[in-house]
């Protein structure tokens, strides 16, 4: 009687004891909580990563839907070959030839989404303590995946100009002498997600060249690459490497559509063999349907346009958030400024943390990604994440003046407790008007947590 | 066989839970033979429960509108019959301020604290009164919101640089706040259910190292242990305190109270709970299935004390 008289978490939490040793790893949180109320209809969420499928001419889609009637039923019903069909392949080889890349059909493979991909090579690649390098802040989206498996994630500082290559050298000396080789580097070189920043081309050269010293693999994540409102695109790193050490990962989410769940790796022939028989334990392989809904749409209407519109409706976007930013942030705020992409990375003071900030925001329905979603390492405290892409301008507007209001309060606050002086708005914004201000982007260093932890 | 509206969700912060609790307590009082009307709370809530006329409202919300007494003054003006504790029992608990003050005031031990609206610090210059209260509580000290029910904004100030940071997160939550003595000690919650304390369960941190005060707040970082083992008299002592805070408080039907035992063997009351979780993890339902009492005859039980005629 004593012993079963004792209950544990072990016996009520019934299931818990059948999980794989690689949920535990799996962070659940409190921001996860807090994110859940976040979808609610009153909410102005700048939290997602949405894109406007809005302005999608519903007569194309419909002709798209004709077409696969008329000319392909029963293949759209049917499953495909595990790499792709090779009609997707063809417009697959467009997309990226407007990025400067030349790609053959049997370097890539469709994937269901851009997501699949960063599992895949995560799968391919990662044992359980192999050590993968991100940026830092990272997407938030890969933290799950790269927890799923285990890894170790080291993550490399950035600055305006994308990832401290220098600093990842240092890393990579470091984790050498500790006897660890990195698997795999993961990157978002343009537009990144969360931080919008771009890396340069030097870096992107320098990056290479660090892979082929050091027989390094490196994913190239382009979701964005497309989405450019000013400037000259920075070669793809893929097409500085040559396909040696860089894999690609490329979607059409960004450029057509999410709900259709499309993206492709291109990756060395022995990778991309493995991955090849990943993808097939994974799910057979992509929708037919939607493979052949991108071929309808190639052929129905010229895709670049359809390209261009977007680029001129997130244009606006990001001008609006940009000049909302300048003006109802206090001057202790620093953001960055994107040339693409559908994120702005925004640095707070040291003693705001910006998951508690977040309860006070949905007080008054407005939502962002706290910046600790993109660290693994308890990082990114006092930063957020804002997307430009998916509310309308009058949307953007409101939410950046509710945010700003609320993080003005707790300036001012943290002011009247320590004595010091209160936040002001600057008049001219630095961010928008100073070009040099491009130049400036302070990614968090170390949160309030770690130092305390020092116990300075 | 009643109708029963279960009430969940909401715009809590704590809504993820409050729809966990809601749905496990729907399937119970299905497989109990009652018949169920789900409502995720919203601005249409006194027209669904017009329209869905139940004999009694099962509120499965935590946090606020359903454990602050707003959604049991609006089933008070609609005439329907609610789980759990009053609009009373519910305000006096939900304001930790009020129900420590409470506490005091019957002489149930609770760790000592002072408590500051933003006003105070923004027009009464209470922050020349910080170093005074630092020195008084010692340091590490507890900073958390007044209303917030679950772990959100709780800080541990580790020292007189800490503090106002954890004072301005906490009022992300709370337009007041208490800076509390922290107690070293073991986590103890006692459940009540028709005023009998049930088995006590004791959280256990299974983290390690400096964020272990962080621990007994992550999910999956504690291990919960029912009944606890507990020295000799502590356990009677806990469910006693437990009773005569559930009581002060004007609690009914149910309720958690939760404690501390202090390395010093003193125990203190943190706070009460009007509503406790009601998922496959929660204290409250683990400590009825320590005393033999199942999940469907817990949530049955409820139901039938929300329908019994109030004493006159």
């Amino acid at each position: 009687v004593p012993t079963e008289s004792v209950s544990t978490s072990r016996d009520i939490e019934r299931y818990a004891g059948l999980f794989a040793a690689r949920t535990k790893v799996m962070k659940s949180s409190a921001m996860r909580d807090l994110m859940a109320v976040t979808a609610r209809p009153e909410v102005i969420s700048l939290a997602g990563g949405l894109p406007d499928t809005s302005t999608f001419p519903p007569d194309t889609f419909a002709a798209i839907a004709q077409r696969i009637a008329a000319e392909s039923c029963a293949k759209a019903l049917q499953y495909g070959p595990t790499e792709g069909l090779d009609e997707t392949k063809a417009c697959i080889a467009q997309v990226m030839a407007a990025e400067g890349m030349r790609v053959a059909p049997e370097d890539l493979i469709v994937t269901t989404g851009g997501q699949q991909v960063i599992d895949l090579v995560t799968k391919t690649l990662i044992d359980p303590g192999d050590v993968v390098i991100a940026e830092g802040p990272t997407y938030p989206g890969a933290v799950p995946v790269f927890s799923a498996y285990q890894a170790d994630v080291v993550q490399v500082d950035m600055d305006a100009d994308g990832m401290r290559v220098d600093l990842l050298e240092e890393t990579l000396d470091r984790l050498e002498r500790d006897g660890r080789r990195p698997k795999f580097i993961y990157t978002v070189p343009s537009f990144q997600n969360p931080a919008g920043v771009t890396m340069s081309q030097p870096r992107r050269s320098r990056l290479v060249e660090v892979a082929h010293e050091r027989e390094l693999l490196v994913l190239e994540d382009n979701p964005y690459g497309l989405l450019r409102y000013e400037g000259d695109p920075p070669p793809p790193l893929l097409s500085l490497d040559g396909g040696v050490y860089v894999m690609y990962l490329g979607t059409f989410s960004k450029i057509l559509s999410p709900g259709i769940r499309l993206g492709w790796v291109v990756a060395p022939p022995p990778v991309l063999e493995k991955i090849n028989l990943g993808k097939q334990a994974a799910d057979l392989c992509t929708s037919t349907l939607s493979q052949l809904m991108v071929q309808a749409y190639f052929q129905e209407s010229r895709w670049r346009d359809y390209v261009e519109s977007l680029t001129e409706v997130y244009r606006a976007r990001r001008d609006t958030m940009l000049d909302a930013l300048a003006d109802h942030f206090p001057r202790q705020a620093e953001w960055t400024r994107p040339a693409g992409g559908l994120f702005i990375w925004v640095t707070l003071p040291d003693f705001i943390d910006t998951t508690d900030l977040l309860a006070r925001a949905l007080r008054d329905n407005v939502a962002f990604v706290p910046g600790e979603a993109a660290f693994l390492d308890g990082r990114g405290r006092n930063a957020m994440r804002l997307n430009f892409s998916g509310s309308n301008e009058d949307a953007i507007r409101e939410g950046i003046r509710r945010i700003g209001e609320v993080v003005t309060e707790q300036v001012d606050l943290y002011g009247t407790l320590t004595g010091e002086h209160a936040s002001v708005r600057v008049e001219s914004p630095p961010a928008v008007e100073d070009p040099a201000g491009d130049n400036v982007l302070r990614l968090p260093k170390r949160s309030a947590r770690s130092r305390r932890a020092e116990g300075s | 066989v009643s109708r029963v509206a279960v009430l969940k969700g909401g715009r809590s912060l704590e809504r993820q839970v409050s729809l966990r609790s809601g749905a496990r307590v729907e399937d119970a009082l299905e497989r109990l033979g009652h018949d169920v009307v789900a409502l995720d709370v919203n601005h249409d809530l006194i027209s669904r429960l017009r329209d869905a006329a139940p004999d009694v409202a099962f509120i499965a919300m935590h946090g606020r509108d359903g454990e602050d007494g707003t959604v049991q003054e609006l089933l008070e003006i609609l005439d329907i019959p609610y789980t759990g504790s009053g609009v009373l029992a519910c305000v006096r608990a939900t304001d930790k301020v009020l129900a420590k003050h409470l506490m005091i005031e019957a002489g149930i031990p609770t760790p000592e604290f002072f408590a500051f609206s933003e006003t105070a610090f923004r027009e009464l210059g209470a922050a020349d009164a910080l170093p005074a209260i630092e020195e008084r509580l010692d340091f590490p000290i507890v900073v958390k919101p007044s209303s917030q029910g679950s772990a959100l904004g709780i800080k541990f100030a580790r020292n007189a640089a800490d503090v106002p940071a954890a004072l301005v997160a906490a009022f992300s939550y709370d337009s007041r706040v208490l800076l509390e003595r922290h107690v070293d000690g073991r986590d103890l919650a006692v459940s009540i259910l028709d005023g009998e304390p049930l088995p006590v369960v004791e959280a256990v941190p299974t983290g390690d190292g400096f964020y272990d005060f962080e621990a007994r707040y992550e999910i999956g970082r504690t291990e919960f242990v029912c009944p606890a083992e507990l020295p000799d008299g502590v356990t009677e002592q806990a469910q006693e305190l437990a009773l005569r805070t559930y009581r002060l408080l004007g609690c009914s039907a149910f309720g958690r109270i939760d404690l501390m035992l202090g390395s010093d063997g003193e125990l203190t009351v943190l706070e009460a709970n009007p509503i406790p979780g009601l998922t496959e993890t929660s204290l409250l339902p683990q400590a009825a299935e320590a005393a033999g009492i199942s999940f469907d005859e817990l949530v049955g039980r409820i139901v039938e004390l929300a329908l019994e005629p109030a004493p006159a």
